[in-house]
């Protein structure tokens, strides 16, 4: 195995133009784990670890964007009210030593649907930024990233760079299921947004189908209700038969497995459940009404 | 964060930690009593203690194990060629190389391959071992190994071991249990019947039922297998190693060598925990094969992975009761039938069958029983040793009857229990009676009698802290679906190893004047594996001795065997050696007085004498002489082997027998809050009582407490190795989808403790390690059955348990 060193961005890309089957390596915390267990034994090992600007991340106007090596803790000590539902997510990552260590960009490129950022990249809106030597910069909506179990729409010679994620215009929150009380592996998990702006809100489901995935119908009729009933405006609480109906499209919209961490029952049931509390708290919150979380971030 | 905190209380409400009055060498600091410091703590907590896998030695080479990668199969043929052609490889060998013809060992019964000779019969057994210069050398060669496996269906519970068609696990028994079992796939089996209980039920007012399956629990130890083998220059080995019992290993590593023990040399090294699972050789002779093979030290180390596949595990257990009792609350009589699953190997299953039908019912006073509990061999990963052995599983199950039964009699949880505790004079199912006292009752009473933790935790001025909820950070719940629950259970554990077993220790004893100080050096073979051993017997040496200054020499096999390092054996046997071989020392010590110093004080031959402070001194506290002016220039040294009373054989047909030497006691009030909706768990708090006779080191008493209490919660809410029932594969073999519970789920652990002395005791001491793993379990169970109202006979409990899904 050789290990490339590449010294700044442009080094890393030309080496990925000539070794198209390196892996690339920054925290480490998912690729050293395949390495330790042999499941994968790659031919060159490309360290992001000296390529300085992957470590910086920029608010703008609209959105925040944030390098593929930006590590879980450095969001949840300075992105908490930027990027809110990101920030939780980030605390339900491992502990806090992988937390120091992993980044969005390694949850991306391994796109296994387990991560935990996906479900709150997805309910934000966020587009990865990657490149290539060959053909420069493209930005991937973060819908159209996932294209299968542990497979996404990186080109051989792409790399990640950044991830621009929309600001919050409103509550966001996520919530994951595993069977302890911290350091755990989704069983599955749930993001929410509320984007006031636009009078939308998204979703973001993990562990519950062969990539991370949204809620599309559970969004369609959720935005069509609020519209419908003027709760954006009136700010009331929403009707527990709409939370009810919202819940259940979002079970209908995994396609989960049984496998040792659970049973595909169990997580369409659970995904309805956190579905139906994370809107209430989202909503609850909008409403300004909410209390707040102590222990997140 | 509010860490999880700790509450001292004891008997008579003097906080746990107190120095408390001794008889003998309270002047002497450092003494029983008192909570003494580990030696190995502070290097433990900051990474520099040595553990075995740190050790390195110049030119030595790395040890691999290639382990079958299916569960029953005949090897059709074996191929190493490309793997010893491989450069770095020094060495391949498969059951063909082994230089003698005992091929096999175990701890009761040699039936396990030291490499699988034509056959396997549990995922993850030995092939072939390599070593080369390098562990990913080593990995890579073994991959390279041609193994051909000629598959064979799967033995994986009672129904497809009895069947009548059934593949016998091993086709060429002829251990002692072979003759008495209904079935070759059945391991040992034991009865237990006393009364009658058939008639018994004639008179019972309420009968319950329940049929309990209790799930395959790992030790978990931190410290993977590992050690290193040296090849001597007289054609032996020297063999360092993290184990339980050194003399075990021995007895079983030698022969297969064609070595004599005197031949291989065994040093214990650092051992990262243990619980059982260090109980049965793991690569000890592979290591030593290829060392002597090779003329190169060979070290071995697991990762995780294998260690999975390295150990025995708790026996997983399908377990029948029926319990009955009168209208006023009486138990009238127990039957139960408990199946273990040995898995592929005897190891340890037919001591754990002894226990699983001794103590089958639990800390309880009924004179009618019919109990039977059996060890299957399946094909499954072997089981064998872990904290509670075989006392955990029934426990789980009679416990969750007794709550069963109270309420169908109407009757309070608790004291429905107390109405039914055994006390002293109380007769074991076996016919023993409890000789010592088992304040059942009055634990009970003390773990109930704890303030209760406050309601809704999580809620402040502040707004929801998710810490304090099911989920935790993973922030599932900010209070929604959160019933609280809360449960009682009792348990009862055998002190040291039974059924007859000659269950000994032996310490070497020494004292001299170094430097001008009385120093004592205390030598044994005792297995530290985190329990405290070496700082106990520190303890004792400077009590019996008055000295200050105690050396512990390392564990080796250059003193007579200490027994094992499990059972909760080791303070009671090993510290009861140490304090032995003291007390032979001090008379020796005391006859060097009397000869240089008898004419010059009558309490010389009058009084009975003391060592204190580094002095003579009369009962009274008189100073007779200084220990270095006694001793100056002389040495006393003893080695001498101690042993607990001796314990019977249960008979084989019904059970009766004084099969056990001494009794540990633990009671839990388990405090939890469920997320219904969600099936997601928070043990809120754990209160332990226990009574421990007489706490040597408080500290390490509570150590353990609450260390056998959260191995007991891990296995109600979330620790179990999951096997394939298609396949016996283990599917879970790592710390990702093995849970072990973390800071976060570990609860308030309140510890009461109580000190009745067993006056049969060193001290009055009581093995202290095992008990509050047992009552955990249940106790957890039944906070969660509390909360949801659900039946819940399985654990762990898991989320689509509670949810339905």
């Amino acid at each position: 195995m050789d290990f490339l060193r590449p010294a700044c961005w442009e080094e890393a890309l030309a080496a990925k133009a000539e070794h198209p089957t390196a892996v690339p390596i920054a925290g480490g915390t998912d690729v050293m784990v395949e390495i330790n267990f042999d499941h994968r034994r790659p031919e060159y090992l490309l360290d992001l670890n000296r390529v300085g600007d992957l470590y910086e991340w920029e608010v703008g106007e609209d959105s925040v964007r944030l390098g593929a090596s930006v590590s879980y803790t450095t969001i949840m000590e300075n992105l908490r009210a930027e990027l809110p539902g990101l920030a939780l997510a980030s605390h339900t990552v491992a502990s806090p030593q992988i937390r120091n260590r992993g980044g969005v960009g390694g949850n991306l490129g391994t796109a296994s649907p387990a991560g935990d950022a996906h479900p709150a990249l997805l309910a934000a809106g966020a587009e990865v930024e990657v490149q290539s030597a060959g053909r420069g910069t493209r930005r991937i909506p973060v819908d159209d990233f996932y294209t299968g179990v542990k497979r996404n729409a990186l080109a051989a010679d792409e790399l990640i760079r950044a991830v621009h994620i929309k600001k919050a215009d409103g509550p966001q929150q996520f919530s994951k299921v595993g069977t302890r009380n911290a350091m755990v592996i989704a069983v599955c998990a749930f993001g929410l947004a509320l984007h006031p702006g636009s009078r939308t809100v998204r979703t973001g489901i993990g562990s519950a189908a062969p990539t991370p995935v949204r809620a599309e119908a559970a969004e369609e009729f959720l935005n069509a209700a609020l519209e419908e009933g003027g709760f954006w405006d009136n700010g009331r609480i929403v009707p527990p038969s709409v939370a009810k109906r919202f819940a259940e499209l979002c079970s209908g919209a995994c396609n989960p497995i049984d496998d040792v961490r659970g049973t595909a029952s169990y997580r369409r049931h659970a995904v309805g459940v956190m579905a139906r509390r994370t809107l209430t708290w989202t909503w609850e919150s909008y409403r300004g009404t909410a209390a707040r979380t102590e222990g997140v971030a | 964060m509010p860490s999880p905190t700790l509450e001292f209380a004891r008997a008579g409400g003097a906080p746990l930690g107190t120095p408390t009055k001794i008889t003998q060498g309270s002047r002497t600091k450092g003494g029983i009593g008192e909570s003494t410091l580990r030696p190995d703590g502070t290097l433990k907590v900051t990474g520099e203690f040595a553990y075995s896998s740190d050790m390195w030695h110049e030119d030595m080479l790395w040890g691999q194990i290639l382990r079958s990668t299916v569960a029953h199969a005949e090897i059709v043929s074996l191929d190493t060629s490309e793997a010893l052609a491989t450069a770095g490889v020094y060495a391949v060998m498969t059951y063909d190389d082994l230089p003698t013809d005992v091929r096999r060992y175990g701890l009761e019964i040699q039936d396990t391959p030291v490499l699988a000779h034509g056959k396997v019969r549990h995922h993850g057994e030995p092939v072939a071992i390599v070593a080369a210069d390098h562990p990913e050398t080593a990995r890579r060669a073994a991959a390279k190994i041609k193994v051909d496996y000629r598959e064979l269906p799967v033995i994986t519970d009672e129904a497809s071991a009895t069947a009548p068609d059934a593949i016998l696990v091993h086709d060429d028994r002829d251990d002692h249990h072979s003759r008495h079992v209904p079935h070759p796939n059945i391991v040992h089996r034991q009865p237990i019947l006393r009364g009658d209980a058939a008639a018994a039920a004639e008179r019972a007012d309420f009968v319950v039922r329940g049929e309990y399956t209790f799930a395959m629990q790992d030790q978990a130890f931190l410290g993977p297998e590992s050690g290193l083998a040296v090849p001597d220059d007289d054609g032996g080995v020297h063999l360092y190693i993290a184990t339980q019992w050194l003399h075990s290993d021995l007895r079983q590593i030698a022969p297969v060598l064609g070595l004599p023990e005197s031949k291989v040399r065994m040093t214990l090294s650092g051992v990262g925990g243990a619980f059982g699972g260090r109980e049965d050789l793991s690569m000890q002779i592979h290591a030593c094969l290829l060392a002597l093979r090779t003329g190169k030290p060979v070290k071995i180390v697991y990762n995780r992975f294998e260690s999975f596949f390295g150990h025995v595990h708790r026996h997983p257990a399908e377990l029948h009761y029926e319990h009955g009792a009168t209208k006023d609350g009486k138990l009238t009589h127990v039957k139960c039938r408990i199946v273990l699953d040995g898995g592929a190997y005897a190891s340890a299953s037919p001591a754990v069958v002894g226990n699983a039908a001794s103590l089958g019912v639990g800390p309880y006073a009924v004179d009618d029983v019919d109990i039977e509990a059996l060890a299957l061999y399946t094909n499954n990963p072997p089981c064998g040793a872990m904290r509670g052995f075989g006392a955990v599983q029934a426990c789980f199950a009679y416990e969750a009857q007794m709550d069963k039964l109270a309420d169908a009699v109407g009757m309070d949880r608790v004291e429905f229990r107390q109405l039914n505790a055994m006390e002293q004079g109380t007769l074991m199912p076996t016919g023993q009676p409890v000789d010592s006292p088992a304040p059942v009752a009055e634990l009970l009473r003390r773990v109930k009698a704890m303030p209760m933790p406050p309601e809704r935790q999580w809620e402040s001025s502040e707004g929801v802290d998710v810490r304090q909820l099911p989920g935790g950070l993973s922030n599932t719940t900010h209070g929604e679906g959160v019933v609280r629950g809360v449960g009682y259970a009792v348990g009862i554990k055998n002190v040291g190893f039974s059924e007859g077993f000659d269950d000994y220790s032996t310490a070497k004893v020494r004292m001299e004047v170094v430097a001008g100080r009385p120093v004592a050096t205390v030598h044994t073979a005792m297995a530290e594996v985190g329990q405290g051993g070496v700082t106990v017997h520190a303890q004792i040496a400077r009590t019996e001795l008055g000295v200050t200054q105690v050396t512990i020499r390392p564990a080796d096999t250059q003193v007579g065997s200490a027994g094992s390092t499990s059972a909760s054996r080791q303070t009671y046997v090993t510290g009861g050696a140490v304090r032995n071989s003291c007390e032979l020392v001090r008379e020796k010590v005391l006859e060097i007085g009397r000869r240089k110093f008898g004419s010059q004080h009558p309490a010389w031959a009058t009084a009975e004498l003391l060592l204190e402070g580094g002095k003579v001194v009369t009962g009274g506290g008189e100073v007779l002489a200084d220990l270095v002016d006694v001793l100056e220039d002389e040495s006393v040294e003893v080695e001498a082997e101690w042993r607990h009373r001796p314990t019977e054989a249960f008979d084989l047909r019904t059970g009766q027998g004084n099969g056990h030497v001494q009794y540990s006691f633990a009671a839990h009030r388990a405090v939890v809050e469920v997320d219904t909706e969600l099936g997601l768990v928070k043990v809120i708090e754990l209160a332990c009582a226990q009574d421990v006779g007489k706490a040597l080191n408080p500290l390490s008493v509570l150590g353990q407490i609450q260390g056998g209490t959260l191995q007991g919660m891990g296995i109600a809410v979330m620790e179990e190795i999951i096997v394939d029932p298609e396949t016996a594969k283990v599917r879970n073999p790592s710390f990702t989808d093995y849970l072990l519970p973390t800071i976060l789920d570990t609860p308030i652990i309140p510890v009461d403790v109580l000190e009745l002395a067993d006056d049969h005791a060193p001290y009055g001491l009581r093995g202290v390690g095992e008990a509050p793993t047992l009552s955990s379990t249940p106790a957890v169970l039944a906070a969660i059955r509390d909360a949801t109202g659900l039946e819940l006979n399985r654990t762990p409990v898991r989320p689509e348990h509670l949810t339905g899904t």
